[in-house]
């Protein structure tokens, strides 16, 4: 962050300006203290991505100590107390930490430029939520050194192992999700409350940007199930603490009851990683293939209709706990509903490149084989929605290939897709294009090698979230684990191509892709500080 | 300009209210679940959990063509030093006989202890077709230092069990109970004032 541009003095007509000198609100704060007080967007932003980034890679170093264990049979460099711990804490470093605070930041940056505001409606709320995360991601992350160790009992701690058998670091883990799920609930009110108040004059809702659509329905879906989570890990350290029974049958309450709530939350928590990727999707596709987005508000409809499927389909990852056959069916068949309006976007993009002048830039790529490989993670989660299939696939490397494959692919890609896309209007030059591809396209190849084995070891019967094997499962794991570090090493190169590109390259003019339209491409390349201090106007193209 | 900017901070002001109030109502909606649903699984027999007071015996005649299998599985629990053991671990019933069983408690250790057995029905739609007309699992027990106790269970599988359901299994699971939480103990009186 060595070169940012200087923080221009805003234009405001206060009565500072009577008395011959500029009134810059508040004396500028400078080095550390601009970043830990800044209330801009842009900056806030860019925060939030570089915590992203770090977290993606401190998530990265867990599944690779878990590959390393994988990449034989037998138990060779960890304990698998530690093991456990490592797929926990992988999981939910990168759900919480990575993905999350990624979509976040993008959306810091990009929605106020997109709707031509001049920054987030409530800004110092927005440099509070950024700020929780550091302290709750460092608490979590302290766990690892307590006495019994960091939490082991999966991403997604089922009680009774997160209450009864957890270790004691368990109540600090809880503490971190409540200041994370805080830091997610005050960003979704900061992004609803600007996306609905803070638009150019005359831009309509249905006029917006899908990427500034997706965000807010994501926004309202955070509302909404992010504090059925912070009730579930209230009632967990109640039981923990307190002496109730919640989740304990000796008292009266249901373990079974764990699982309901967790993916009452859990369900809706997949599509909050996924709808803003659709957005940068549904946004790169028509500018490199130069023809509109097909299908604008069939998107939007889409969107709003997997959002409200999300909330019925909880329990199709319980098909084994007991389920009576009209909850089974039920809940198959409203899961499989959601492939239609999913088929719909996917259906829709496709179009969209059918007779564009399409170009292959970096962001171009990802979107591409994002549109691919989600789509394999797609039908992969079909096969898992086909409940007496599901008893043979439940719990198994299926599973844990078709969550990576609509996560990696799908939810990473797109942001790499959105950085290499947004990068020159946010550093003012272009991202090397020779590394970015290279990037690309070790990255494809790390990631079909990680994970495609994945659904074969799992077909066959490898149960995750196991630090040994049977040894017919030894040649996919050794291919997963060749490919993991594959994966992970390549993706320095991604930290490479941003620096470079923060330094310096090929000089971004405003509209730095030819076919791109948005609002953000009508402020100069870099985005000055305060863009829109004036709202602009907004004309509708169609 | 200016009242435009005003405007447009009520219009903040308003959305963060309700999001707030939605958020405020989410948290409770999620605590309100865990009556909402024990009261759906105890109306549905979903959770496999069965009444926890005694049953009326369903006088219907029995059904002497079809036999239903009922299993009877006894665990243990960490931090209560019982053992408990059923007499038979099957029994093969006609909807609508009433049949008894005897579950033996043994205390192995050297203090008096308290403790309940908590049941659990599988397959969990059977819950409300497996009636209990006496049961020591309504109540918690109380046994002295290396105390052994019989006790019964008085049930009858109603006619109305669903076609499909040939063998339900009734899960006992050991809790220990402490002493405070007390509310019932074998042999002391109930809240009508009746022995248990």
């Amino acid at each position: 962050m060595a070169k940012l541009p200087p923080k221009p003095i805003p234009l405001h007509s206060t009565a500072g300006v009577a008395d011959g000198h500029l009134d810059t609100h508040k004396a500028q704060a400078k080095g550390l203290m601009r970043w830990l007080l800044t209330t801009n967007h842009k900056e806030i932003g860019t925060l939030y991505l570089l915590f992203s980034l770090c977290m993606f890679f401190v998530g990265g170093i867990f599944a690779l100590v878990v590959r390393a264990e994988l990449f034989q049979p037998g138990l060779q460099l960890v304990e698998p107390e530690f093991f456990n711990q490592m797929t926990t804490m992988h999981g939910l470093i990168m759900v919480f930490a990575a993905v999350m605070p990624a979509f976040t930041g993008l959306a810091n940056w990009m929605i106020p430029l997109q709707i031509g505001a001049p920054d987030m409606a409530l800004p110092r709320l927005n440099n509070f939520s950024f700020w929780l995360l550091p302290v709750a991601f460092t608490l979590l992350l302290s766990t690892l050194l307590m006495p019994g160790g960091a939490p082991n009992f999966g991403w997604t701690f089922y009680a009774p192992l997160s209450t009864t058998y957890a270790p004691p670091s368990t109540t600090f883990f809880i503490l971190a999700l409540h200041i994370a799920g805080i830091s997610s609930i005050l960003g979704a009110i900061n992004i609803i409350a600007t996306i609905l108040n803070m638009r150019a004059p005359g831009m309509r809702l249905m006029d917006m940007p899908l990427f500034v659509w997706t965000w807010l329905i994501t926004a309202f879906l955070l509302i909404a199930v992010m504090p059925v989570l912070a009730g579930v890990i209230t009632m967990m350290l109640m039981d923990i603490n307190f002496g109730t029974s919640f989740f304990n049958a000796a008292g009266g309450g249901d373990p079974v009851l764990f699982q309901h709530l967790f993916w009452f939350f859990g369900h809706p928590e997949v599509y909050i990683m996924i709808l803003p990727a659709f957005g940068i999707v549904s946004a790169i596709i028509p500018t490199f293939a130069r023809k509109p987005l097909f299908g604008y508000a069939s998107m939007v409809y889409a969107t709003a209709a997997i959002a409200l499927l999300s909330f019925l389909v909880w329990a199709h990852h319980m098909f084994v706990v007991g389920l009576p056959l009209v909850a089974e069916l039920f809940f198959m068949y409203s899961t499989m509903l959601i492939a239609v309006p999913t088929g719909v976007k996917v259906f829709n993009w496709v179009t969209t490149l059918f007779r564009g002048s399409i170009s292959f830039e970096s962001p171009m790529l990802f979107a591409l084989a994002f549109v691919v490989l989600f789509t394999i993670g797609g039908f992969s989660g079909l096969m898992l929605a086909i409940a007496p299939a599901d008893f043979q696939y439940h719990d198994t490397y299926f599973v844990v290939a078709h969550f990576h494959y609509v996560l990696v692919p799908g939810a990473l890609f797109a942001i790499m897709a959105g950085v290499y896309y947004w990068l020159p209007k946010w550093t003012g030059h272009y991202p090397n294009e020779r590394l970015g591809q290279w990037h690309f396209w070790l990255s494809v190849i790390g990631v079909n090698l990680t994970f495609f084995p994945m659904h074969f070891a799992g077909l066959a019967g490898m149960p995750r979230r196991i630090p040994d094997y049977a040894l017919q499962f030894a040649d996919f794991n050794m291919v997963s684990s060749i490919g993991a570090f594959f994966f992970g090493i390549s993706q320095l190169l991604f930290v490479i191509v941003v620096i470079i590109c923060v330094r310096g390259g090929k000089k971004a003019p405003a509209k730095a892709w030819e076919g791109a339209e948005d609002l953000e491409w009508s402020v100069p390349s870099p985005a000055p500080l305060h863009t829109f201090e004036t709202p602009p106007r907004f004309e509708r193209s169609s | 300009m200016v009242t435009h900017r005003h405007a447009q901070r009520i219009a903040v002001k308003r959305t963060v209210i309700r999001s707030v109030a939605a958020l405020i109502g989410m948290f409770a909606f999620a605590f309100a679940l865990v009556p909402l649903y024990d009261v759906f699984c105890q109306v549905t027999g979903l959770n496999g959990k069965v009444s926890n007071s005694a049953q009326q015996i369903a006088h219907q005649s029995v059904d002497e063509d079809r036999y239903v299998t009922v299993q009877f599985i006894t665990r243990g629990s960490a931090g209560l030093p019982w053992q408990m053991s059923v007499a038979n671990h099957q029994l093969r019933v006609n909807p609508g006989e009433i049949s008894e069983i005897n579950f033996t408690f043994m205390n192995h250790s050297d203090k008096e202890s308290l403790g309940r057995a908590v049941p659990s029905v599988s397959p969990s739609e059977a819950s409300q077709y497996l009636r209990k007309i006496n049961c020591f699992c309504f109540d918690e027990q109380k046994l002295n230092a290396n105390q052994k106790l019989m006790l019964p269970l008085v049930f009858q599988v109603v006619r109305e069990l669903p076609k499909d359901i040939n063998t339900i299994t009734l899960v006992y699971t050991l809790y220990p109970v402490n002493g405070k939480e007390i509310s019932l103990v074998h042999g002391s009186r109930d809240k009508k004032g009746d022995t248990i």
